[in-house]
């Protein structure tokens, strides 16, 4: 006879072997990781997470437990024995059934209230702090209503500031396919569906660049849609806004020029736009908004770092990561349009030279 | 037949007459012949599904890794998902329903056994069109296809007219398949076999086939509406002509849901076969476990829309989702409770399928778990699209059915192949997959909550996820091992293993009161049954035994006709293979040329079907 006392040492043991088990893939320090929530929505998200993971680890303890000991404790000792058969027991079925449903009750409360604080935004959040996101295959279109005038927006790409402390409202829409809006350590994800206009919201408590990401599939590059939210206190996020609404001041280096020439000729000007400001609600262009392309810390929708550290830009990074850009589009992101459709990559006869893509990058690399 | 208005052509060709050899197994429509047919092709199908798998494990292995191209990635886990749904676990289940139920029923055979061998060659066709569809290249669009991915736009390739058309092939092998088994539960259970005295397989079967019959027609209706948008201009899905993307989620999820209750009630049903069995005792709360199947499948219908708690229904809508996902834990629960009221107070031996059966309470659980996680729709927003649900996925099909489909294959292994496997080896490809399955899925749901989207072909490095990304993939060379174990163990004994009796586990059910391998005809005499668990009580009360049984069919054995062989299922299949091979290539040589050749053979083998009696007059 297996000792019952013995066995239930075991319990704790299992427990604390479960929590071990589930604590070593929290890792809040990670880029994406949802255990480090950064503002009131992933906050309120990963809190209902704790409670049914602590449900989740008490009957998984329990059940397995129970389990385990009645195939201890009930393991054949001879073959011509014949156990009671037992039928069922229905006050015992009735305890099974209407605990599990208690449970559920208790944490549907919570999940419930949580659903609807992160559907919409607080009432005290402001109309200029309105985020447009627009999801392209494979790269993110931001924009914001103009500081300056009201019928008017700026527009970026693939990197967006937030300012701390406030809650941002985002409006979320595709021009293509479904992809997913997703800051991991600001909020849970909410689809851009085309034509479906929907919106989320989030804050970011602390000043900090956050990773996001596509989460719903969307074709060959989807691993290759990232993107970076950057929250600054308010003062900067306003000086941003003007810094964003002004075009790059132009460079006198003839590089530069020559680049700039490249840039219309080769095509490049007829998917992506250099203007900075767009009228409220008109059609984004086809490629990303480059007006200030060289201030963005990765190129390529996140892919590409344009520094060491992830940090500010670092011209030499850039550059090379704009000349791989250029030169072979697809190895970085396959499948892009840019690629299959530009003329400089289709028709071999307008291939760009080497001396072409140097001008391109010297030229973008002015674009402050 | 003589009274028809019509002349009947004299295209009488003469009955198949062979008993043995390949073709006997083209012309059979004895139900246990087409088990093992179904078995050992989804058996094949699943390792193919095993294959893509690897290849996306490899890939994963470690941050920008280029084993694989983006699209082909791309189509790796659209065909790993739809494989291992509709091409290994669906017809697995099938191949069970299919030895067993007349089996457990006490019947001879099914209601309709050439419409059984109709659904084999069909399923067949359409597994081999969507497996083909790598020439050339696969879909690519997920398993779920989500609007508007695979408009014609986006995805100018066949790959997803292979993947709508074979799917549309296969929902027709399973609906024919699914109302065959209703009739054949309802219609052919031996006297006194009622409904609360059924094997609980048979129920689970029963509940699968009807949740068949109601959830293919509504995939049927969105792949149709797809097609048309493909083939003819239309704009179901085409949002910029007013269509909706979200149309399509509602209609492929309301199958969508359905099915994974399609896919693990059969599961269930087996380890409600096996626990009893090796613990020497009922099922505990039989009629509680039956009801809870039923529940189960009609609170499958009200859940869809937990599958899109990120698509922007609202806050109202994602609250009743919640509510009614979070409630569909309970008779889950209710079904696991009562596994383990079963087992306890028993006398339990740890044969192979008991081990398995054991090892899927043990797995449902986590997947049952992060099932409700997931039902927890607030933090769904972090989970949703992350490998979190993979992990979860995988715990319940992997964990899930397929450890039951495991055990089922272990359990009956002596009834369909007459022969013993070794225990031994059984026993190692158990704690190979128990081992293996932990250490692949379960980091899964470290880096789904660390942040790494689902159906991503690479990942940047310094995001944290290298470490249980390698585990993961090193995990599935221990599955691959254990498939190995378990691949040398059945084949080398379905050939030449030790011969089996008749009842080596001291069964319950009828299929054990006959011989290993039954005779085609299954039962010398329609058993007469008394009580739950029929063969168990008549093994324990002797005097049952010599009861002579009376009120059968009081045929004597050299009077029973079995329905003949047949070459029409066959035919009538290859028609409809031909013909979707002509939809798509809808513009060679003529347009639907091949597709009219196909719709041409599908006719000849339906009208000569219909006028081919059951049984040659003698």
């Amino acid at each position: 006879m297996l000792n019952f006392n013995k066995f239930k040492q075991v319990i704790p043991l299992l427990f604390v072997l479960t929590i071990s088990m589930v604590l070593a893939g929290c890792y809040p320090e990670h880029n994406q990781s949802t255990f480090d929530a950064s503002g009131p929505v992933a906050e309120r998200q990963l809190n209902v997470f704790w409670w049914i993971l602590a449900g989740a680890a008490i009957v998984f303890v329990l059940v397995e437990a129970v389990l385990a000991y009645s195939i201890i404790k009930y393991r054949r000792k001879d073959e011509s024995e014949t156990p009671k058969q037992t039928h069922g027991n229905a006050k015992l079925e009735f305890v099974w059934t209407s605990l599990p449903a208690l449970m559920l009750i208790i944490i549907a409360i919570p999940t419930i209230n949580t659903l609807f604080y992160a559907a919409d935004p607080p009432k005290h959040a402001l109309e200029q702090h309105t985020l447009k996101a627009i999801g392209h295959q494979w790269w993110f279109e931001f924009r914001y209503p103009s500081p300056n005038e009201s019928d008017k927006e700026i527009v970026t790409a693939n990197e967006v500031y937030i300012p701390v402390g406030y809650p941002v409202s985002i409006e979320l829409d595709s021009v293509d396919v479904i992809h997913s809006f997703w800051v991991p350590k600001l909020a849970g994800k909410v689809d851009m569906v085309p034509a479906e206009g929907n919106t989320m919201w989030f804050e970011a408590d602390e000043p900090g660049v956050y990773y996001g990401q596509c989460a719903e599939y969307c074709g060959d590059s989807h691993a290759n849609m990232r993107f970076r939210v950057v929250a600054v206190p308010e003062n900067e996020f306003n000086d941003w806004l003007i810094y964003q609404s002004t075009p790059a001041t132009e460079s006198a280096d003839p590089l530069a020029l020559e680049g700039k020439e490249v840039f219309k000729t080769a095509g490049c000007s007829g998917c992506h736009a250099l203007k900075t400001v767009v009228n409220k609600g008109s059609k984004g262009r086809i490629g990303p908004n480059l007006a200030h392309v060289a201030s963005r810390r990765h190129l390529a929708a996140g892919v590409l770092t344009n520094s060491e550290d992830g940090g500010l830009v670092n011209d030499s990074y850039l550059q090379e990561n704009l000349r791989n850009w250029i030169q072979d589009p697809n190895s970085i992101k396959p499948g892009n349009i840019m690629a299959a459709q530009g003329v400089v990559y289709t028709n071999p006869d307008r291939k760009l030279t080497e001396g072409e893509i140097s001008a391109l990058v010297g030229y973008l690399t002015t674009l402050k | 037949m003589s009274s028809l208005p019509i002349p009947i052509p004299n295209i009488r060709i003469p009955r198949p007459v062979h008993p043995t050899g390949i073709w006997s197994w083209f012309t059979t429509i004895d139900h246990k012949r087409i088990g093992i047919l179904y078995g050992i092709t989804a058996f094949f199908l699943f390792l193919s599904g095993g294959v893509e798998a690897t290849l996306m494990r490899l890939q994963l292995a470690g941050p920008e890794l280029g084993i694989v191209s983006a699209a082909i990635y791309n189509q790796l886990f659209t065909m790993h998902g739809t494989t291992m749904i509709f091409l290994a676990i669906m017809p697995l289940s099938a191949a069970f329903f299919n030895y067993l139920i007349p089996l457990q029923i006490g019947a001879r055979d099914v209601a309709f056994p050439r419409l059984n061998a109709f659904s084999y060659w069909t399923f067949l066709g359409g597994a081999l069109m969507l497996k083909l569809s790598w020439i050339g290249g696969a879909t690519d669009a997920g398993w779920f296809g989500y609007a508007p991915l695979t408009s014609i736009d986006q995805n100018p390739g066949k790959g997803i007219d292979f993947w709508i058309i074979s799917l549309q092939i296969l929902g027709i092998a399973s609906l024919a398949s699914a109302f065959n088994f209703i009739v054949t539960i309802i219609n052919l259970r031996a006297p006194g076999m009622t409904w609360m005295r059924l094997p609980l397989f048979t129920w689970m079967t029963f509940i699968t086939a009807i949740l068949l019959v109601l959830a293919f027609p509504v995939i049927t209706v969105a792949l149709i509406e797809l097609t048309f948008d493909r083939y003819f201009g239309f704009n179901f899905f085409n949002v910029a002509n007013g269509g909706s993307v979200v149309l399509w989620q509602h209609l492929f999820w309301v199958f969508g849901h359905p099915e994974v209750y399609i896919l693990i009630l059969p599961a269930m049903g087996i380890v409600s076969e096996v626990l009893p069995v090796f613990s020497k005792k009922p099922l505990f709360g039989y009629a509680t476990v039956v009801l809870a199947g039923a529940i189960i499948a009609f609170m499958g219908w009200m859940v869809w829309s937990h599958h899109m708690f990120t698509v922007g229904l609202g806050p109202v809508a994602n609250t009743v989702f919640t509510i009614t996902t979070m409630l569909i834990a309970v008779p889950t629960g209710i079904k696991m409770f009562n596994w383990i009221g079963t087992i306890w107070g028993g006398s339990i031996k740890l044969n192979t399928p008991m081990l398995f059966s054991l090892g899927f309470i043990a797995m449902f659980l986590i997947g049952g778990l992060s099932g409700v996680m997931h039902a927890v729709s607030a933090h769904d927003a972090q989970q949703q699209d992350t490998y979190f649900v993979p992990a979860h996925i995988h715990y319940v099909l992997f964990g899930g059915a397929i450890m039951a489909i495991l055990s089922g294959i272990y359990y009956w292994f002596p009834k369909y192949s007459g022969k013993m496997y070794s225990e031994k080896e059984g026993k190692i490809h158990f704690w190979l997959m128990m081992i293996g399955q932990n250490v692949t899925f379960f980091p899964m749901h470290f880096v789904g909550l660390d942040g790494m989207p689902r159906r991503i072909y690479t990942y940047a490095e310094g995001m944290g996820w290298d470490l249980w990304n390698a585990v993961a993939t090193a995990g599935v060379f221990i599955l691959i091992a254990g498939f190995l174990v378990m691949i040398n163990n059945l084949g080398r004994h379905w050939r030449n293993g030790p011969t089996a009796p008749s009842d080596p586990w001291d069964g319950r059910t009828l299929e054990w009161s006959i011989s290993s391998p039954p005779p085609e005809h299954n039962f010398d005499e329609i058993p007469v049954v008394t009580a739950l668990d029929d063969w168990w009580v008549t093994k324990q009360d002797s005097q049952n035994r010599a009861v002579p049984v009376s009120g059968g069919s009081g045929e004597e054995t050299h009077d029973i006709h079995m329905p003949q062989a047949s070459y029409w299922p066959f035919v009538v299949a290859l028609g409809l293979f031909v013909g979707a091979y002509g939809v798509v290539f809808n513009d060679l040589i003529f347009p639907y040329l091949i597709a009219g050749i196909g719709l041409i053979i599908t006719f000849i083998g339906v009208y000569s079907w219909s006028l081919e009696p059951v049984n040659d007059p003698e």
